[in-house]
């Protein structure tokens, strides 16, 4: 098994992902970029794991998965919210976090 | 009894507390438990000094711990007290003055709502007296001192709906406190120094001490004196404490309290021994006060203010005989008893005046009172004879045997300090004499509506007994230099030095001098109509009036730049300490004005930057990993 | 052994979350749950003194340590000394007077259930201060007590309150930044591992000189700030005239103390190379403090500003009497953050009673009370003559052992620092003077008099003045020996002085 080649590719899933979330307005697709970002992190988890032989890794790649459902269920509901109070869920039109 | 000596502090301490606890309640029966708590301590005092003479000569220290106050450490101070013939001698003062002025006041303050909480404070201040001259270690003898002030304080303030009283009573307490810090300052020098704040173990440790040190704890106590006993240059209190009710001045503004700081100097006696320039300190002071309140008690018009004048004046003496040195410390104690008798006899005489004329103070609408109030003339005028020194009252012994011992020595120092002593008595004749021919002699000068009425017995018979101490008390302890031999153990025996003027010579020109000052206010007083308002006069007299323009230059030295350093104060704190922190702040925000346009609020560049930031981040981490 | 310390924290933190859980039916209920909560808290405290064993009180007592966040080092290490003991005693004995002073305060029993939660908050947060025995333990409760007080300060103060509660917040958190710098340098320093915050893990380490020197003054700069030092001391007169005197109370009288706590118990035993390296300064400032606060005190007109700026002046005299490392000073500023607790919080209260009766608390609004109110009159006087210093209340005490016991050490500091006396008299009796002499003011004939609530709240304060300043061994046995662990590892010398005499 060449590590390397899981690397690669967790490096493309991650940069399809930041891709995603910087270009794109819409909000559900943004979101679906944090998801690939985040399974691209996993992959390296485990890899890594693997290679050292160690369980950690694979621990925290599952630690990695609550988290990506918890921020599933709140990032949803908030873009729900978005949606029904303002008809769109354009990224750029909030701008209540101004300072 | 000796050993139930704790008993003269710890029962007026507790009278008093019970009556200022029982508020409203002890209305009726406060005065009467004062009283009592009082007279036991004469009872107390004469059982323990009737054993104290039973006693040896060298046995005659009474010592006794009565508990651990400030435990272990360096500073290790235990509460006891140290009974001998020096502190004796001011427990029967105190007792037996305090009594009769405890029942004279039920009397005087008869009309008093408040009487009851009169009567608590006298019985606090007696008991914190007692304190003071029983402690056995200056920081004893320290809560003692703050204790009489405290009384003095709320005595002097007893009347304080009215301002002025209010402030005469701040007056004293804090020029008080201005004598406090010698005090304290002294404590420290001894502990660094002679390791110790009590009496034993720092006389023990004072001859092995620098005179340097010496001098400056000596100079330190001498402050401490000058605060409490109205000495130049902390004199300027005294005149506005008889704002007081009288009783009040006579106990502790001329009998007892004010006479703490000559003890201080004599129970400090070990200290001074080794401070020659402290003792010399000592006794200018006591000198330039003589002669100071001496011009002031010629110009007042005022009863009670001259009175305060000539305590001032015979404090003075009192501490130019205690800045003698052993020679002069017996004499100057007997001074203080004679003195504590007298004036207190012929403060109670003015307050009676008082009683009978309306509480006027002016003695220019006094005059021709001796048919009219014949106990207080005849009782007045023994003080007044024990106060000229006129033999054979008690004034005579005392005070010519400082202006004799003031004329021991050798060099410039006998001749200074026993001419002012032998100029203060033919001064003292004089303001005396002035104030008790205006008060009992020449044409009547009263308002219309005052008719003057001899005071009831409750009064009197206090005066009558003071008045009899007034004149035998002298004689009594100075036959056989009694009294001088009585004080031996404890102020040391002393070669007795020559005079540099034969005795005979000095008691005679002082006799002269007491005479002319008698004549003189006679001439003027009495022989000669007394104007009611004020006549012009001379710069020194106006001077005097003003008490010597001590007040004016308090207020130019010490309080006008004090105000306005607390203006400055005050006011820098809020402009310049305050604002640099409020500018702090307030540059803070404007940075975070700034700061906030960078903030679109975009959630799509702040995740750009986050990502530009984590890259570079890496970037560095790996570099820096290599 | 029972935990008397972490029961001691939490009890009250327990009573303030039932507070806010009661149902609004029975939030009228909340001034006896918070009043009895205190009480009890107050018992066990007691409990736990007469068990102290005072031959023992240079050692930490009641100790446990458990581990907390072992990651970090960061142990729940809790454990008192004399010193500890007392102050301990002085939170919770001032908490119930407190809840009582304020008893009727606010009419809303919703307002009343959120102070009284705020308050029990507080004193779990003072208990844990001074029992905390491990460095990062201390630092998160220096820094959450200010959650209560900032709520106490911004929601119950008078006017003003929120730009008094954004200062005091501003002040000690930049205080508790510095410091944290100083706690995260002083782990490095340390032997790190699961119990690196101990604080016995952090003494005698051997840093270097700038090492020492830096996290030193990161500590001694947040000390400062809270035991108000010039020119640190800007935000007590402005918390002090804006929250309620029962804050205050609180505030001064026994969290400032954290400041002089934190100098005896960390500065000194962590730091002895620097505190003897910044003693000068520190002294200068000292004394600067002393002689401004009670200037600054006679020239305010607020009451609770001038009893503020009092504090400024005897903290003053608190941290001279560190820093000199005599025994006899440290020790009498051991026991003066005792008295000063007993006193100043009394004065605060008794100012509070007197805002309460005018509805003012500036000078100029009263005069002549002293006739119509006699009791208030005279229960003011006592306690201001504590702050004075007069002998026979403790006070005196601890003040003559500061100045006396640190003159071999600072003569110049102390004698400056004597004439403070003068100064203290003069703060106290001109205000004295102007309340409560002089004819009645119009509107203040019929004020009423001190209630029997209102006695219960100063009487015990006054009593314990009076006991302690006759008997004053009681605390200070418990206060020896921490006093000279502190003074041992400082300036070894003067212990030894000490022990030979």
């Amino acid at each position: 098994m060449n590590p390397m080649n899981y690397v690669i590719l967790a490096t493309v899933l991650f940069s399809v992902g930041a891709t995603a979330v910087l270009l794109r307005r819409n909000a559900i697709i943004a979101f679906m970029g944090i998801e690939l970002m985040l399974n691209a992190s996993n992959l390296l988890l485990v890899t890594f794991a693997r290679v050292n032989g160690a369980i950690a890794g694979q621990v925290d790649a599952f630690a990695v998965l609550v988290v990506a459902a918890a921020e599933v269920v709140v990032g949803l509901a908030i873009i729900i919210a978005l949606s029904r109070s303002r008809q769109n869920i354009s990224l750029d039109e909030p701008s209540e976090m101004k300072g | 009894m000796l050993h139930l000596s704790w008993l003269i502090i710890a029962v007026p301490l507790a009278s008093a507390a019970v009556i200022l606890l029982a508020g409203r309640a002890a209305r009726k029966w406060g005065h009467w438990l004062a009283v009592a708590a009082s007279a036991t301590t004469v009872i107390v005092g004469i059982g323990a000094f009737v054993q104290m003479l039973g006693l040896d000569r060298g046995d005659r220290a009474f010592h006794e711990t009565l508990f651990r106050w400030i435990p272990g450490g360096e500073l290790s101070v235990d509460a006891g007290i140290l009974v001998d013939p020096l502190s004796m001698s001011f427990v029967l003062l105190v007792s037996v003055v305090g009594t009769l002025i405890h029942v004279y006041s039920v009397a005087y303050m008869e009309h008093d709502p408040r009487r009851s909480t009169f009567f608590a404070y006298l019985n606090l201040f007696i008991a914190a007296m007692f304190l003071l001259v029983l402690a056995d270690s200056y920081l004893l003898l320290f809560v003692g001192w703050e204790g009489v002030g405290l009384a003095s304080y709320l005595l002097i303030g007893f009347w304080n709906q009215k301002s002025e009283f209010a402030t005469a009573a701040n007056k004293a307490f804090i020029v008080n406190r201005i004598g406090d810090m010698g005090l304290i300052l002294a404590m420290a020098l001894m502990f660094a120094h002679l390791g110790s704040v009590d009496f034993a173990h720092a006389f023990a440790a004072a001859p092995g001490a620098s005179t340097g040190v010496l001098t400056a704890i000596g100079l330190a106590l001498l402050l401490a004196a000058c605060g409490k006993s109205a000495q130049f240059p902390l004199q300027s209190w005294l005149g506005d404490a008889m704002a007081g009710p009288t009783p009040v001045s006579a106990l502790i503004h001329a009998a007892t309290m004010v006479t703490a700081g000559v003890y201080l100097v004599v129970r400090s006696g070990p200290i001074f021994a080794g401070a020659p320039n402290a003792l010399l300190a000592v006794a200018a002071v006591g000198a330039i006060t003589l002669v100071m309140g001496a011009i002031i008690g010629m110009a007042k018009d005022d009863i009670k203010k001259a009175l305060a004048a000539s305590t001032m004046s015979q404090i003075g003496y009192m501490m130019l005989a205690a800045g003698l040195g052993p020679v002069g410390y017996a004499f100057a104690i007997f001074h203080l008893l004679t003195h504590g008798f007298f004036k207190a006899g012929m403060f109670l005489g003015a307050g009676s005046v008082m009683h009978g004329m309306d509480d006027q103070v002016n003695m220019r609408r006094f005059g021709g009172l001796a048919t009219l109030m014949k106990f207080t003339w005849v009782t007045f005028g023994l003080g007044w004879l024990a106060i000229l020194g006129v033999p054979p009252f008690s004034g005579f012994w005392s005070k010519d045997k400082i202006i004799e011992a003031a004329f021991i020595g050798d060099g410039w120092k006998p001749w200074v300090f026993g001419l002012t002593a032998m100029l203060g008595a033919g001064l003292t004749a004089y303001y005396m004499s002035r104030l008790f021919f205006m008060t009992f002699y020449g044409g009547k000068r009263w308002t219309d509506d005052q008719h003057p009425h001899e005071s009831p017995l409750m009064m009197t018979v206090p005066m009558m007994i003071l008045a009899a101490g007034s004149a035998v008390l002298g004689l009594v302890l100075a036959r056989g230099n009694a009294f001088t031999a009585w004080l031996e153990p404890v102020t040391g025996t002393v070669a007795h030095g020559e005079p540099v003027l034969a005795v005979p010579l000095i008691m005679t020109l002082t006799l002269i001098l007491v005479a002319l000052g008698v004549a003189a206010a006679y001439f003027q007083y009495v022989s000669r109509p007394v104007p009611i308002t004020e006549p012009r006069a001379s710069v020194l007299t106006l001077a005097a009036r003003r008490d010597l323009f001590q007040d004016t230059v308090n207020g130019a030295l010490v309080q006008w730049p004090g105000e306005v350093l607390t203006r400055i104060a005050v006011y820098a704190d809020a402009a310049a300490i305050d604002g640099a922190v409020n500018k702090t702040a307030s540059g803070t925000a404007g940075l975070g004005e700034v700061v906030r346009k960078l903030q679109t609020g975009k959630v799509r560049s702040y995740a750009a930057t986050m990502l530009v930031g984590v890259v570079i981040l890496l970037a560095i981490v790996v570099k820096g990993g290599r | 052994m029972f935990p008397f310390l972490t029961v001691l924290i939490v009890l009250p933190a327990v009573a303030a979350i039932v507070l806010r859980a009661l149902p609004a039916s029975a939030r009228h209920a909340s001034r006896p749950i918070a009043l009895g909560s205190a009480i009890a808290e107050l018992a066990l405290a007691v409990v736990m003194a007469v068990r102290f064993v005072p031959s023992a009180a240079g050692d930490h007592q009641f100790a446990q340590v458990h581990s907390w966040i072992p990651q970090i080092g960061a142990s729940w290490a809790v454990g008192v000394d004399g010193m500890g003991l007392l102050l301990i005693l002085l939170a919770v004995l001032l908490t119930p007077l407190v809840i009582l002073a304020g008893w009727k305060d606010d009419d809303d029993a919703d307002r009343q259930m959120k102070y009284l939660g705020l308050i029990l908050a507080l004193e779990s947060f003072m208990v844990l201060i001074f029992a905390a025995r491990d460095v990062f333990l201390f630092y998160v409760a220096f820094e959450a007590m200010l959650i209560p007080l900032y709520f106490l300060i911004g929601l119950f103060g008078g006017e003003q309150r929120r730009y008094a509660a954004v200062k005091f917040l501003v002040f000690s958190l930049v205080g508790g930044l510095v410091m944290l710098a100083g706690v995260i340098a002083l782990y490095g320093a340390g032997p790190g591992g699961s119990q690196g915050f101990l604080t016995d893990n952090l003494k005698g380490l051997s840093m270097s000189t700038t090492t020492e020197r830096l996290i030193f003054v990161a500590f001694f700069f947040a000390f400062a700030i809270k035991a108000p030092m010039v020119p640190l001391h800007t935000w007590l007169p402005t918390v002090a005239q804006t929250a309620r005197p029962g804050t205050t109370t609180l505030l001064v009288a026994v969290l400032d103390k954290v400041g002089t706590f934190g100098m005896i118990s960390l500065c000194l035993p962590l730091f002895p190379n620097a505190s003897r390296w910044a003693a000068p300064v520190i002294i200068s400032f000292a004394v600067a403090s002393v002689i401004y606060g009670a200037v600054l005190a006679i020239g305010q007109k607020d009451m609770l500003r001038l009893v503020a700026y009092t504090s400024v002046s005897h903290f003053g005299v608190m941290v001279l009497g560190i820093f000199a490392f005599r025994q006899t000073a440290l020790e009498g500023s051991a026991f003066y953050m005792l008295n000063h607790g007993l006193s100043t919080g009394a004065l605060f209260l008794v100012v509070g009673f007197l805002i309460k009766r005018r509805g003012s608390a500036q000078i100029a609004d009263f005069g002549g009370l002293q006739r119509v109110v006699p009791v208030l009159a005279g229960t003011f006087l006592i306690i201001g003559l504590s702050a004075l210093a007069l002998p026979g209340l403790s006070p005196f005490v601890s003040e003559i052992m500061v100045l006396v016991g640190a003159y071999p050490a600072a003569r110049a500091a102390v004698i400056v620092a004597i004439v403070g006396v003068v100064l203290a008299a003069l703060y106290i009796l001109l205000a004295y003077q102007k309340i409560f002499t002089g004819p009645v003011r119009k509107g203040l004939e019929k004020t009423p008099d001190l209630s029997l609530r209102e006695k219960l709240v100063t009487g015990p304060l006054i009593v314990a003045m009076v006991v302690l300043g006759f008997v004053p061994g009681v605390a200070l046995t418990v206060l020896r020996d921490p006093a000279a662990a502190a003074i041992t590892t400082t300036v070894p010398a003067n212990t030894a002085a000490e022990v030979s005499q």
